[in-house]
């Protein structure tokens, strides 16, 4: 199919990332016409730098229905991920073997077992099974721990992909569809132009029957053009990488992973740093530090590279679905799980956008959460 | 395909490399040595499997990756030879830990 041109699209969403690609994949595939409006090298792309987790365990503590959520797009991954290798051939490596997360000591064990039960014991928590396991049982499913784990939680619903691979599927297969994508056009204004948005930016000016925010951090400055509100800041979190080894470790651990081409990836650091999005020494080498007490043979490995990204982040953490009151039309969609929730933006949110109306069950992420009058 | 240069200050030492002996010249980088003796390319990468020899002699590129002393991914030709040096060549994904 070729591109569309002329301006007339039902629906422009703002931002190429793995959110903004998702979206326009899933309204493309129902046959929408969309133009995505990318930003240029400059931007913070949280996609490229993530950790490509597809995470379930530990998620929706204060917030039942993300837990519900995060399942859903876990459950819906498989799917997703063969429907993009068979329009696009790229495998994105989607694996759901089960994922740990490890506690270095005892008291480390404890503290995430009452997390857990935390989790687990609110009222509309979504069910599915997690373990507790002590560090007898845990050895024979990790035999490579150090002697300083105590113990882990396991959840079968945690996976993992490649997520670089995951936005190289969805933009190839954009072209596919006839999605115009248009890089280097970084949003100035939204004004509602007759029945329709025009947007306006460092490019050129778009008209389009929707709107779907999609823009990372950029989301918090283009909400108010269209009268919605997304308090996200940035929030830093660091990735080491080693060089590609052989297999060791069959299945995603929270902060250690393996990937498919055999590099690990250590993560899972978070700081509040504004926009600096540089790495430090210090949490880098305390992340290597506990990633070699949790799997000793790691010290002997190569690290190759060391980066920076800033995750999206409202203040209690949950995503941001929400269409406004005001300029009906304009949807927003922002969260700091674009690989895990792909899934759900594909496959569930850009139906529910081309309908014209988002779910019920997506009431609970209004930003209207956050007006709540400062305690006296 | 490559020959020494005649040196008046030549002198030889003796390395194994996967297990075969080899003579190198004292002041030869480990790369140095393996082309000088003819083994190259002496890596396959880690991913497709293709064949790689060093590239730029220099510490820059890391395809002259090998084993030295029972430690993996050096770079050959940052390391200089030392009689009885023990060499393995690597090919495909290396194991962690060695």
């Amino acid at each position: 199919m070729t591109e569309r041109s002329g301006g007339a699209y039902d629906f422009a969403v703002v931002g190429g990332g793995l959110v903004g690609s998702a979206i326009a994949w899933g309204l493309a595939r129902l046959g929408q016409r969309v133009v995505v409006l990318d930003q240029g090298d400059v931007a913070y792309r949280a996609s490229r730098g993530n950790f490509a987790l597809v995470w379930v365990q530990s998620k929706g503590l204060g917030m039942p229905e993300y837990a519900g959520w995060t399942k859903r797009s876990s459950d819906g991954w498989a799917g997703f991920a063969a429907e993009l290798e068979d329009t696009t051939g790229i495998d994105v490596a989607f694996q759901r073997p089960g994922g740990f997360h490890l506690a270095l000591g005892e008291t480390e064990l404890e503290a995430r077992a009452q997390t857990m039960r935390r989790l687990h014991n609110q009222p509309d928590m979504v069910r599915y099974p997690y373990e507790i396991l002590e560090r007898a049982a845990l050895e024979k499913l990790l035999p490579q721990i150090g002697p300083d784990v105590a113990g882990a939680t396991y959840c079968p619903l945690d996976g993992h992909c490649n997520s670089l691979r995951l936005l190289r599927a969805l933009h190839t297969d954009l072209r596919r569809l006839g999605v115009a994508y248009r890089p280097n056009h970084e949003v100035s204004a939204i004004a509602r132009h007759g029945g329709a948005f025009r947007i306006a930016s460092t490019g050129e000016a778009v008209v389009a029957g929707r709107v779907v925010l999609a823009a990372g951090i950029a989301n918090a400055r283009l909400a108010p053009m269209v009268g919605l509100k997304a308090p996200v800041r940035p929030q830093r979190g660091q990735i080491i990488v080693t060089e590609k080894i052989r297999p060791f470790l069959d299945y995603p651990v929270s902060t250690v992973r393996q990937t498919d081409e055999g590099g690990v990836l250590i993560g899972d650091s978070s700081e509040e740093a504004g926009f600096d999005d540089t790495v430090g020494l210090g949490v880098a080498s305390t992340m290597a530090e506990r990633a070699g007490r949790m799997f000793p043979l790691l010290r002997g490995v190569n690290v190759v590279r060391v980066w920076a990204a800033l995750r999206v982040m409202t203040q209690d953490g949950f995503p941001i679905y929400e269409q406004s009151a005001e300029c009906p039309g304009a949807f927003i969609a922002t969260c700091h799980s674009g690989v895990t929730l792909a899934a759900n933006h594909a496959l569930v949110l850009a139906p529910m956008l081309a309908a014209g109306r988002l779910g019920d069950e997506l009431a609970v992420f209004s930003a209207r959460r956050f007006d709540v009058p400062a305690v006296a | 395909m490559f020959q020494r240069l005649p040196d008046e200050n030549f002198r030889a030492v003796t390395l194994s490399v996967d297990g075969k002996t080899v003579t190198a010249g004292a002041a030869d980088s480990v790369a140095a040595a393996l082309i000088a003796a003819g083994i190259a390319p002496f890596r396959t990468t880690p991913v497709s499997g293709t064949p790689r020899a060093p590239y730029c002699m220099m510490g820059v590129c890391f395809d002259c990756l090998v084993t030295i002393d029972g430690i993996g991914s050096r770079q050959a030709c940052m390391v200089r030879v030392r009689d009885g040096m023990r060499i393995e060549t690597q090919h495909g994904k290396r194991e962690a830990g060695r």
